[in-house]
């Protein structure tokens, strides 16, 4: 089937989709929706494959990479497939091709899992859910603002990781759904099933080897980017999710930053749509859009916004239709 | 005449009979018909908007003086059947679409049918009125009372005639049932009572009581994060009252037997066709969801309509279906498009003919389709303005998928894709058609010969 779209487009397509039906006459259309969450799903499938095939290739050229090399990620859930279960991340700081634990992550969210506890050895630093620690530190990392974003390139670092004792990640992010029957409302956690922040706990508590910077407090604000002011009402106050303000850590927190400036280049338009998705989905897709992460370090070779879509695919889809 | 498509070794030919609905460029979405059916005898034709107004059509007697005129259908009755509401308490903008009408069984001189929205269904009373009483005691002319001191006199009221009005009044409102949106109503051959489906639910009710309905199918998870389904229609048996049936996103249909069991969770028979994995894609689950299910007149057969396909089943053979026909196969490779301009959710329907030997189904460019069981033939057809001479014989259409296009054909990028049928019907034992394309109604009758 010729298909002019790749996965990335599709899933960014269908993210927009799902936001626009929010404010569609007649209110949210359940059928839609499942079979957008379809698209999604299949769209992270075929893209999750192509970057395993492709870490394993660079694996086979790198067989001597950061000790984040070596380390296995949660326990694999039963049916994962043998490649997901050890996801190598580079902490080669010359290897721009850092995958994130999303990614990782989003490969286990595949899969009912248990919340992983990681390893011992691997909770140096606490760590929240992937996507809002890790792009709440990206977000002090502005162009024109902040301070920073001069920590080491090809770091993943969980930034503002509130992790405590090391048990399973804390969740402090929250979605509301409100069921339509009994007109109950939950809170869930993360907006995220527990399944799915399991496996990338351990890869990006590990920071690389001479790393200093001690993670961002909690609730710092993300620094927000001309034109994205309305993302504000989404993110409260406090939020985890929020990135660090102007002159926090100086943290480089994910290689995605370079590569979501090309993506952007070429898709001026998606990035604003999808930024604006944070406003409606709360704080899961928080740093999902940091223009002041494309900062200028180096031609980081990172994954675009759509990738924390992709990782937090399933919570979300699962959200999107839990109505 | 005889239904059916080949006749005595001849083609039915069809012809343009009639157009209803203006010629506006700007077609105001309210305009747009979102539901046509005929009524059991084909006398009455209703369409349903998505503004919430209902239009009934009446066939003309036939003249002798006019015979190619074969009856025309001209406006019987009009009225709003549903208003926009707001739900207060989930903040939620509920359409006044009409999303489904169907008719009841005529059972004296008035006619009844259903008609539903997202949320409501409502019984209307389509009645005439042409004669009036003149001539009461307490009450003159105006309607005023009298002074009872002032009457000296007891006289009889008279009918006299009075201009035909037909007056349409809801008789029963079904409100409140139905968390999801309400995509199917079908009435029971006991004719005491119906079914309205939602995504999630299937209830019924009995035409007398309002004010509570029967949940007969909930396939609502406990979680609705482990949704994987929704209800996307469901229908009646013609005749055993027992028995329905209902289609999911999945593409699967089920039948049901209401005798088993109070809640039919359970399915008597369970009709899936196995995915031919060659042909999987991002969007495999989107065009394998079933949009429409009716069964045939016979009750032997059920018909689905998906994306691409519609399909004949036999009711005993539930692994797979006994036809399959090609609506628009052309778009399988345009599927990335569709959906990026929602196309790909396009939920059309299908209808069999009197004498379930036809099938018929939309598609786009305004163009509909007509297959054969019996020969295998098929054919495509327009309904557009510049085939509206009366009587005018439609001449068939092919679209090219590749290579030369040929005079007359059209390619597939050239398609109009804001132009689709999604909804026809067809007269229950003639050749008449009714087909929808946006706001106007087309109605194409077999020539005469």
């Amino acid at each position: 089937m010729e298909c002019t779209l790749d996965a990335q487009s599709l899933i960014s397509i269908s993210l927009r989709k799902i936001h626009s039906s929010r404010t569609q006459r007649g209110g949210i259309k359940l059928h839609k929706n499942l079979l957008v969450s379809y698209v999604l799903r299949n769209a992270r499938q075929l893209y999750l494959s192509e970057r395993y095939a492709e870490l394993y290739r660079r694996q086979q050229h790198y067989p001597d990479g950061a000790p984040l090399l070596a380390m296995p990620a949660c326990p694999p859930p039963a049916a994962a497939p043998p490649e997901l279960a050890a996801l190598p991340l580079p902490a080669d700081t010359q290897d721009r091709e850092a995958r994130s634990c999303s990614a990782a992550r989003g490969g286990a969210e595949l899969l009912e899992v248990p919340v992983c506890a990681a390893p011992p050895e691997l909770q140096r630093a606490p760590c929240r859910d992937s996507s809002p620690g890790f792009y709440r530190a990206a977000g002090s990392a502005g162009p024109g603002g902040g301070g920073g974003g001069s920590a080491p390139p090809g770091l993943l670092y969980p930034a503002g990781c509130d992790f405590g004792s090391g048990g399973a990640p804390h969740c402090s992010s929250r979605t509301t759904v409100l069921d339509l029957d009994t007109h109950v409302v939950t809170t869930v956690e993360n907006g995220y099933l527990h399944q799915d922040c399991c496996s990338q706990c351990p890869c990006c508590c590990q920071p690389a080897p001479g790393l200093a910077s001690p993670p961002p407090t909690p609730g710092t604000k993300r620094k927000y980017y001309p034109g994205q002011e309305e993302e504000e009402e989404g993110v409260e106050e406090g939020e985890p999710g929020g990135g660090g303000v102007a002159g926090g850590p100086p943290f480089a927190p994910c290689t995605k930053r370079a590569r979501f400036e090309e993506y952007s280049a070429e898709h001026p338009q998606d990035s604003s749509n999808i930024s604006n998705l944070i406003s409606i989905f709360g704080s899961g897709f928080t740093g999902l859009v940091s223009r002041q992460q494309a900062d200028s370090e180096q031609p980081l070779n990172g994954q675009l916004c759509s990738k924390q879509a992709l990782a937090s695919l399933g919570a979300w889809t699962r959200a999107i239709v839990a109505f | 005449s005889l239904a059916g498509f080949g006749n005595l070794m001849q083609d039915v030919l069809w012809c343009f009979s009639q157009v209803k609905g203006t010629i506006d460029i700007g077609v105001t979405e309210a305009d747009i018909i979102s539901t046509v059916e005929f009524n059991h005898t084909g006398e009455l034709l209703a369409t349903g908007d998505k503004g919430g107004r209902v239009v009934i059509f009446q066939r003309e007697q036939e003249s002798k003086n006019q015979p190619h005129r074969r009856g025309e259908y001209n406006v019987y009755s009009t009225f709003q059947s549903h208003e926009p509401e707001f739900d207060y308490l989930k903040s939620l903008e509920i359409e006044e679409k009409i999303n489904k009408i169907r008719w009841l069984p005529q059972q004296n001189a008035a006619y009844f049918l259903l008609s539903t929205n997202d949320k409501t269904v409502k019984l209307w009373k389509v009645s005439e009125r042409d004669k009036r009483p003149e001539g009461y005691n307490l009450k003159d002319e105006d309607g005023r009372l009298r002074d009872p001191s002032m009457i000296t006199m007891l006289r009889v009221p008279v009918l006299r005639p009075m201009d035909l009005m037909v007056e349409a009044t809801p008789r029963r409102v079904f409100a409140n049932a139905h968390t999801y949106h309400i995509n199917s109503i079908s009435v029971n051959s006991d004719y005491e009572t119906y079914m309205s489906a939602d995504d999630l639910r299937i209830n019924l009710w009995n035409f007398e009581i309002t004010n509570q309905s029967f949940n007969i199918v909930d396939i609502k998870p406990a979680n609705m994060e482990e949704l994987t389904e929704v209800i996307t229609a469901a229908e009646f048996h013609p005749h055993h009252c027992n028995t329905f049936v209902y289609s999911s996103s999945k593409g699967t249909i089920r039948l049901c037997d209401m005798r088993t069991s109070a809640l039919c969770d359970r399915h008597a028979k369970f009709f899936e066709e196995p995915e031919d994995p060659s042909n999987r894609s991002f969007f495999s689950e989107i065009i394998s969801s079933i949009s429409d299910v009716k069964f045939s007149h016979s009750g032997r057969y059920i018909m689905t309509r998906d994306y691409l396909t519609v399909k004949v089943w036999d009711l005993n053979m539930e692994n797979r279906p006994i036809e399959t026909y090609q609506v628009h196969d052309y778009l399988r490779s345009k599927l990335c498009s569709l959906y990026e301009n929602d196309c790909i959710f396009d939920k059309f329907e299908c209808v069999w003919n009197g004498s379930d030997s036809v099938i018929m189904t939309g598609s786009y460019n305004n163009f509909f389709r007509m297959f054969d069981r019996n020969t295998k033939r098929d054919v495509t057809l327009e309904a557009s303005r510049e085939n509206s001479k009366p009587r005018a014989i439609l001449k068939p259409r092919k679209v090219c998928v590749g290579g030369k296009r040929r005079k007359d054909e059209i390619s597939v990028d050239s398609l109009d894709f804001s132009k689709k049928i999604l909804h026809t019907a067809w007269h229950p034992s003639e050749n008449i058609i009714a087909v929808a394309a946006t706001n106007n109604l087309y109605i194409f009758q077999d020539k005469v010969n």
